[in-house]
Parts: structure tokens; sequence; C-alpha cells
């Protein structure tokens, strides 16, 4: 029964590392200037707490191995000075790997949330409410409305709360539901939350970043790649949760400009 | 002897009559129609995007426009409510309930009048859910989740009302429950005609209600079964 234990043990470990390093389920593609890295700390992560999965579960399979022809009576041997040196031990491994992976990762932490946009970025307001996504572009003046809470009013299609009567930065604003960006132009995104927590997330740019009410959270991103993309939300949010989603459609600059000038007509 | 018999019949006769009046006013036949225009630079209405819902956003061709201020040809103005605020002798609401549809993740009709009372039924026609939330302050307030092919919610109204409906799931759903104390009343159509039938002769106030402009109210007398007129005119800013 021990031995049939410990081959179930080995089955399962040899399985699992396979499903990994044979990326049966792996990322989706990747359309960032800032995902390789976070790519490759990923996989940095996963081929060091792959091995030590390895490691761990073929020396249980091994004991168990060993144990079940055991006779009993025979002395039980015990890690040399006791548990405490095991567990320092084990300590002082697992800290060492969590430092270096943080230490490595900061650098793809960095790039995203240390360094500052680029000059020529696209800038990009966007307002999380239950159970949408909206997205402001300035329009032609290049200036963004100011945004007042009191103002915001979903059935008139104000989601932003702008104030156009007396504000006339705002009356250009253009509001849409979907993100619309042109290709390898780096974007400037500002989060606000209109009622509870929302994240912005989307697999194929590597980036997650909670909205926070009261907060206006900047994020930046440059999308390599042409093509239609989920922006999900991936902070439980209520209800409607489940269906908090939204399209970031990446698109050549000059067919970008037409999208932007159709918009602005309306 | 045969004359006071006669007298005290047509005096019975009188008496019922003035009781079944006083039961149940007469459906008159007198009538107010009339227009309603804007003055002004209407404000642009904006499409909606549904592309999150893609089951509701597939159902129109083109997109769906905000209702708030809806226009037509010839400075018409859409989803006036016009009604009796005052001189009706009142009513039982009928019996026959009123339906609100949720349809394509828009409200139709974006505004729905009905009377204290009436029946409401409520359908999720969508292949999506919807959670309905009418924002009631003086009737109760209540919202309630309607998952795809679930039964109508059967509800009403018993006090008089302006209800903003939204709902909790789709921000872009807006519409209006309109609870009045009377049965006359009309909704302006798109070429902002409306149509207040089957008054009584007697002195009423018409009100035009529009759920972003301040309403409006005309006295308007109908003798016998005159038709009579009444046009609404509101002030519009673009912005």
């Amino acid at each position: 029964m021990g031995k049939l234990f410990a081959a179930v043990v080995f089955v399962i470990t040899l399985i699992s590392v396979a499903i990994f390093v044979m990326h049966t389920w792996w990322l989706p593609i990747d359309i960032s200037t800032t995902g390789p890295a976070v790519d490759r700390q990923m996989n940095d992560t996963m081929i060091g707490t792959g091995i030590l999965f390895l490691a761990g579960q073929l020396v249980l399979g091994v004991f168990v191995w060993g144990s079940s022809s055991r006779k009993s009576g025979r002395k039980i041997r015990i890690f040399p000075g006791g548990a405490t040196p095991l567990v320092t031990a084990a300590i002082i491994l697992v800290g060492l790997e969590i430092l270096t992976l943080t230490f490595v990762g900061s650098k793809a932490w960095g790039a995203i949330y240390l360094t500052p946009p680029a000059a020529n970025s696209l800038r990009v307001d966007v307002q999380a409410e239950q159970f949408a996504f909206y997205f402001r572009y300035p329009g032609p003046d290049g200036q963004f409305g100011g945004l007042h809470p009191d103002k915001i009013d979903d059935g008139s299609g104000n989601y932003f709360g702008l104030d156009p009567a007396n504000d006339i930065a705002a009356r250009d604003d253009i509001v849409v539901g979907s993100l619309v960006v042109p290709v390898n132009r780096p974007v400037e995104l500002t989060l606000h939350s209109k009622d509870v927590g929302h994240s912005f997330y989307v697999r194929e740019l590597r980036v997650q970043q909670d909205f926070v009410p009261g907060l206006d959270i900047p994020l930046h991103f440059t999308a390599t790649q042409t093509g239609k993309f989920e922006i999900v939300c991936t902070q439980l949010c209520g209800l409607g949760h489940y269906n908090m989603k939204a399209y970031l459609e990446v698109m050549p600059e000059d067919q970008w400009e037409q999208w932007l000038k159709s918009q602005a007509g309306q | 002897m045969r004359s006071r018999y006669f007298t005290a019949l047509a005096v019975a006769v009188l008496l019922g009559s003035g009781m079944l009046v006083f039961a149940k006013p007469p459906a008159g036949s007198g009538s107010i129609t009339g227009k309603v225009t804007y003055t002004g630079t209407p404000p642009k209405m904006k499409p909606i995007d549904m592309s999150k819902e893609p089951s509701c956003a597939k159902q129109h061709a083109t997109p769906v426009l905000t209702e708030n201020v809806a226009t037509g040809p010839g400075n018409a103005l859409q989803w006036v409510v016009v009604y009796i605020s005052a001189g009706d002798q009142g009513s039982t609401a009928p019996s026959q309930a009123v339906r609100y549809d949720q349809k394509g993740c828009q409200y139709l009709p974006h505004v729905l009048p009905m009377q204290v009372d009436q029946g409401l039924q409520i359908y999720n026609d969508d292949q999506t859910s919807h959670n309905i939330h009418p924002l009631s302050k003086i009737n109760a307030e209540w919202n309630k989740s309607q998952p795809p092919g679930s039964p109508a919610i059967d509800t009403k109204y018993d006090k008089p009302e302006f209800i903003p409906v939204k709902c909790n799931i789709h921000p872009w759903m807006h519409g209006y429950f309109i609870v009045l104390n009377t049965s006359h009343y009309a909704v302006s159509g798109e070429d902002g005609s409306f149509d207040i039938k089957g008054l009584p002769p007697g002195k009423y106030t018409v009100t035009a209600w529009q759920e972003q402009y301040p309403a409006q109210s005309q006295e308007v007398t109908i003798s016998g079964s005159e038709a009579k007129t009444a046009n609404f005119v509101f002030k519009v800013l673009p912005y």
C-alpha cells in the first residue's frame, strides 16, 4: 500500500511538472513593451518554485517508498540537531529565494510603476463604475474638462461628471465604452472609480491595477500589436462583477486617427 | 294622486342617477390635443456603446442614442408626458396592467405613464440578466434581479410619483415610471403630438412634464364634447 502511494506521488509530480514544462496552459500572447520583463519574472519564479516542488515531492515519495517496508521497532532517525536547525534552514532558503525574485523582479515592476510615462503619451481618462468601464479622450482641443461628481448622470451619458454648460474644455471631450489606442504609442491612463473598488486587467498587456474610489491612479503601457483584447474587472465589485468588462482595441496610427475623428463628430 | 306618483318616481330616478354620477364620473367625450415642441438648440444625444453586452449590441444595427432630450422633425419633442394635474374627478385604476420591456439593453418605452394602483408588468426579453431599480422616494424603493427567461415582475405603485428607473448592471439603461392620479394622460410621440381623450366637461389644469426641463401647465375648460388644443413649447439648451 505504501509503495502504491509513493508511486502515485511520483506520477502526480511528474505529470504536473510536464504540464508546466510543455506550456500546456500558458500565458496568452504578450502585446506590451513591459510584458517580456513580466514574463521573464514569471518564468524565473516558475523555474525556482518548480525545482523546489519537484525536489520536495520526490523526497516525499522516496521516504514513503522507503518507510513502507520498514519493520516496526526500528529506531527513528531524526534530522541532526532536531527541528530547530531544519526550520531555520528552510526559512533561510525560502527567504533567499523570495528576496532574489523580488530583487530581480524590481526591474519589471519599476518599468511599469516607477518610470514616468513618455512625454508623447496619449492621455486617456478611465471611469470605472458598477458595472462598466468608460474612457475619455480630451477631444480636438487636447484639454480634459474638469470632473464634477455631482454632475454624473448615467441616463444622459455623463459618466464622468462633466459640466459642458460652464466648462468649455469639457464640450469636446470624447467619452466611449471601449479603449481604442494606436499601436506602438505610449498610453497614459488615469483611473477613477465612481463607486467601489474595481480593477483594470488586460492579460495581453500584463498589466493589472486596482481602481480606488477617491484616488486618481496613473498607469501606462505601450501596445505593440494590433487587435482586440478584453479588459476585465478583477476586483469583486458587486452583483454584476462577472459582467464588468470592456475592450481594448489597438489600431494602426492612421486608422486610429480616423476613429478619433469619427467620434469627435458625434 | 297619479301626478304625485310620477313626481316621486322622477325624484327617485334623479337621485339614483346623481348617486351614479357620484360613484363613477361619466366618461366624457371632450378631448385635448396638441403638439410639444422646443425652441433653442437641443443637446446632442450620445451613442450608447453596448459592446460589453454582445447579445444586446447585435440587436441594434446602428448604436442606440441616449433619450433624455429626444427630438423629431419640426422641432418636435418626444417623451413628454401631458396629463390632467387638476380638475380631474378621479377614477379607479383600470384592470389592464401596463407593460414595460427590457429589450436590447434598453427600456421600452423610455417613459411609461400609469395610474396609481394600476398593475405594472416588467419583462426581461434579453439573453442577459437585468437588475431593474426604480429610484422611488415616495413609494417603497426596490430593485430586482431578472435573469434571462425569468417570469415578469408584477407590481404597482400606490402613490403618485415621477420615478427614474435604472439598471444596476447596465449603467446606460434609463427610463421613467410616471405614476399619476388621473386616467387622462398621453405621451408625446416622435412628431411631438399628443391626444388626451374621454374628458367630461370641466375646468382642467393640463401639465406637460419632460425629464430634463421644468414642467409647464395650462388651464383648459371643456364644455360638452369639445376638442380643445393645447400646445407646449420647451426652451432647451445645448448643454
